[in-house]
């Protein structure tokens, strides 16, 4: 049997004696004996460390780990700078829980206020939160910040990651609002569409940039378009595309939300992940979760406290903003740590070189074979229309060791780059896949 | 201390990534305007950062944290190996099932164990902490009455001990919250909740052990209560540690679950995450479950529930942590479970027992896992309050239980030792308690201006609210 209990069985008989019981059975007299388990519970035995690790790693090992991957779709493969997994796995940081007591938090507390500060940056925003579950969550928080007693209609773009409008859909099934899909024309946002369904009911337009199909978005338009009407600008992004593309302050957003898997976290099999979210002023009481604030302590030094506190269930119960309580704190500094062991222009150079291996993919698909649906500029993600069945394709490249495009409908995938693939990786897939097609 | 940007020197920097080999994508009007400003730094300057960070951190493994409801027990190191493994940490979500099987198998054995620990028939895994599996068991309930078109029930009953997410969860359901008061032990009070069930009753949200460290022994009286009336029945496994291999939630009467695999299965919590929430239920509300289910026994594969209310975030959850908490329940299997819960309810009790002596118990009788103290009288008599012996507890190193929680009790602390803590750290903590009720009555400045040997002392939050300060002025 494994076990972590300290004291011996004898250290235990003496504790019992000690404050007066015979035996554990005695601790438990509280619970009705017709509810007590008779027997034992029926799984196995508990085991040593080293043959549980033998246990997981055979599970481990009947995954298949692939060693060229285009495939993203809300989950990418990035680069994990050795600093980031060193300094996020100090004990202190693993072992701690929210830091309710600053003076003994201060470590952790900073290390927020500096998250905070980065993803402010990314966004233009004025104030972040301290991290949400993921990017879907943080989507679906921003759109229940904009509901008021007037405005209850929410507007999402067909465009957006279908895993992250069916949780939007989930929390508005929770609060009992609708939610109107904007249509998308040519991998894009129907602006046309968006400008016949936003009314004075609409709470918030959401969309993301770059969006589901790598496409970037007429931002601008879109902002303008809702603002026009009084609704609220919620904006889904990719934190490494920030590093080059326009920030959602600078295309009037509201709130800015996303994924911050790719600030390196793990592809881990789909988290944990990393839900940012940021808001300009006005919105600040709104958002939801931990916020980490400066202030002084009793000698006027300078130190950090989770503040704003009225917002959140512990303190406001059935009138909170949201139930968020744990968040996903060690992955938050895992993004900090990752922003600054890149710096702007590592930051830069990731967003880059990305981008820049998705159109030498695209290109290489095209020659091969592939067409590439949309015609509108994208970031690091596109679709393809392949002259053959998918399935075969992606077989074939899966016995290369290459996990290919994601299959959406009929003969499309959509693919992904980032700066792990090479070129030479890239040239051998189109070979592959020239070949397939050709047949 | 220095911030991160503080330390930052133009030009500074790591080299991380190679130049581009091809020819570079040109964004054009789509790129940004202002200066994306991040520190520069080395990384030397980063590394010795975080560790003047860590240094400033209070973890489990600096020292004890009887944070009550939180289950701060011991974090084992082979968990983080095993969740460390590359064949989990480098697998993409949605690679095709045959490429996936020994993560299926992982969501599959652990269904399996945590189902059979908690007495309900399906779990899923989707939700990443406690309140968010309180929300999607909500939904599950929701979902149940939408299926039988019984729209009437609109209420949640939670008793006004619980947690501050079991109400602020009923709301985002979209449910009205109804409080009902406890008894004077602390439990549930029947004849309150027989006068506040009926037909708009959608389900009562319950502990057990419940807030103040009590099994409610009228748990199965409470469940038929409620199921009489329409309604379904709730489980907060925030205290479950205290009952593994003792009895089941799912023996109780409760239809949906969701466990905490931070606190109970001691998968570490990260500062404040990420955590783990699967949801359990039985049998007749599997098929609302959010996500996908894993069926078969090798090849297993995944399979949507035909009346599923959704996803509640993307994938299949914080699915490393699940590998996690999954190591550690095989490890200790069914009778190292058992021990552990013994032992966490045995700690729990020595050390209340001992410090009743100086300190009030407002429930003075066996407890579970966890205990709660009052310190109204030191309040009343020398102005010494909760806080300000919680404070006092950090000079010795020690972080402080969680104060005033539960509401019901005045200047509550709330102590939940765990199992892993030995005879002689619980002794040290008991003397530690005994001098700081001495202190506080010989010299109550010292206690009411502590902490003294901190980095910092106590903070302005009132400042810290009225004048938010949340991020670095770089203009400053």
């Amino acid at each position: 049997m494994g076990r972590y209990v300290t004291n011996t069985r004898e250290e235990q008989q003496e504790m019992l004696r000690a404050i007066g019981y015979e035996s554990f059975d005695d601790l438990y007299r509280d619970v009705p004996e017709q509810m007590q388990i008779h027997g034992e519970l029926k799984i196995p035995c508990g085991v040593s460390e080293l043959e549980v690790q033998r246990r997981m790693e055979a599970m481990a090992a009947k995954n298949k780990v692939f060693p060229h991957i285009f495939r993203g779709a809300g989950a990418y493969h990035h680069y994990i700078p050795a600093i980031v997994d060193s300094v996020t796995g100090k004990e202190d940081f693993v072992t701690a829980y929210t830091p309710y007591q600053a003076e003994i938090s201060q470590g952790n507390l900073q290390s927020i206020f500096e998250y905070q500060t980065m993803i402010c940056e990314l966004t233009g925003m004025d104030a972040s939160n301290a991290s949400v579950y993921d990017g879907a969550t943080a989507a679906a928080e921003g759109v229940l910040m904009c509901l008021d007693r007037k405005r209850t209609g929410i507007l999402v773009s067909a465009a957006v990651n279908p895993q992250v409008l069916k949780t939007i859909r989930t929390y508005c099934y929770g609060r009992n609002v609708a939610v109107q899909v904007i249509p998308e024309k040519e991998g894009a946002t129907d602006t046309q569409a968006l400008r016949e369904m936003l009314d004075e009911q609409t709470a918030c337009v959401y969309i993301q940039q770059p969006n589901y199909y790598g496409i970037l978005e007429d931002v601008e338009e879109i902002g303008r378009l809702a603002h026009e009407r009084k609704a609220k600008y919620v904006v889904g992004c990719n934190p490494i595309s920030l590093a080059v593309l326009k920030t959602p302050r600078e295309y009037q957003a509201d709130v800015a939300v996303g994924e911050g898997q790719p600030l390196g976290m793990p592809m881990g099999f789909g988290g944990p992940y990393l839900g940012f979210m940021a808001a300009k002023q006005d919105m600040l009481r709104r958002l939801p979760g931990r916020i980490v604030g400066q202030t002084v302590d009793s000698q006027g030094k300078r130190g950090f406290v989770l503040t704003l506190q009225a917002r959140e269930q512990h303190i406001r119960r059935e009138k909170a903003g949201s139930n968020i309580c744990s968040n996903e704190a060690l992955c938050a500094m895992k993004a900090s740590v990752y922003m600054a062991a890149m710096g702007p222009e590592g930051m830069r150079r990731a967003a880059i070189n990305s981008a820049s291996m998705a159109h030498y993919l695209a290109e290489k698909l095209q020659e091969a074979g592939c067409v590439v649906k949309y015609s509108r500029p994208f970031f690091h993600e596109f679709v393809t229309e392949c002259p053959v069945d998918t399935g075969m394709l992606l077989t074939r490249l899966e016995e290369e060791g290459i996990l290919g495009g994601l299959p959406l409908s009929g003969r499309e995938l959509l693919w992904c780059a980032t700066e792990l693939n090479t070129k030479e990786e890239i040239d051998h897939l189109a070979g592959i896949v020239k070949e397939v097609c050709g047949r | 201390m220095k911030l991160i940007f503080e330390r930052s020197v133009k030009g500074r920097g790591c080299s991380v990534l190679p130049e581009c080999e091809v020819p570079v994508w040109d964004f054009g009007e789509y790129g940004r305007k202002k200066e994306l400003r991040l520190p520069e730094v080395s990384e030397n300057d980063i590394s010795r950062h975080y560790t003047e960070l860590a240094k400033r951190t209070h973890g489990v493994n600096d020292g004890f944290y009887p944070l009550g409801s939180c289950t701060m027990k011991y974090n084992p190191k082979i968990n983080e190996r095993t969740a460390a493994n590359d064949g989990f940490t480098g697998v993409h979500p949605l690679q095709p099932e045959h490429t996936v099987q020994g993560c299926l198998e992982v969501l599959k054995t652990a269904e399996q164990v945590f189902c059979e620990i908690t007495g309900m028939d399906r779990m899923t895994f989707q939700p990443a902490a406690g309140a968010h599996g309180e929300f999607t068991g909500l939904l599950l309930i929701k979902a149940y009455h939408d299926s039988r078109n019984d729209g009437k029930r609109t209420k949640i009953i939670v008793p006004d001990s619980a947690h501050g997410t079991n109400p602020a969860s009923a709301v985002m359901a979209g449910y009205t919250v109804v409080n009902i008061p406890s008894d004077p032990d602390g439990c549930v009070d029947l004849q309150k909740l027989r006068e506040a069930v009926g037909e708009d009753t959608a389900g009562l949200m319950l502990t057990n052990p419940n807030t103040v460290g009590l099994f409610d022994k009228n748990i199965l009286e409470i469940t038929r209560i409620v199921h009489d009336a329409g309604g379904l029945v709730y489980y907060d496994g925030a205290n479950l540690n205290a009952i593994m291999g003792v009895t089941r939630p799912g023996d109780m009467g409760f239809d949906v679950i969701h466990l905490n695999l931070h606190k109970t299965f001691s998968t570490p919590h990260g500062g404040g995450g990420p955590g783990s929430g699967p949801v359990g239920c039985k049998d007749f509300l599997a098929r609302f479950l959010p996500s996908v289910q894993v069926e078969g026994d090798g090849p297993y594969t995944f399979v949507r529930q035909p009346d599923s209310i959704g996803m509640v975030k993307a994938f299949y959850g914080n699915f490393l942590v699940v590998v996690k908490a999954l190591t550690y329940a095989l490890m200790l299997g069914k009778d190292g479970l058992w021990e552990a819960s013994r032992n966490a309810v045995l700690n729990a009790n020595y050390l209340m027992e001992k410090l009743a002596d100086k300190y009030k118990m407002p429930y003075r009788r066996t407890c579970m896992h966890e205990f709660v103290m009052s310190l109204e009288q030191e309040h009343e008599q020398i102005d010494v309050s909760a806080m300000d012996i919680a404070k006092a507890l950090l000079d010795y190193g020690i972080h402080p239980p969680t104060m005033y929680f539960p509401l019901i009790v005045a200047e509550a602390l709330m102590v939940e030792p765990t199992e892993t803590e030995s005879k002689e750290n619980l002794d040290e903590i008991i003397r530690a308690f005994e001098e700081i009720y001495e202190q506080a009555r010989t010299n109550p400045e010292a206690v009411k201006t502590a902490p003294h040997v901190t980095p910092v002392g106590r903070l302005d939050e009132v400042q810290a609210a009225r004048k938010p300060h949340l991020k670095y002025s770089y203009d400053e």
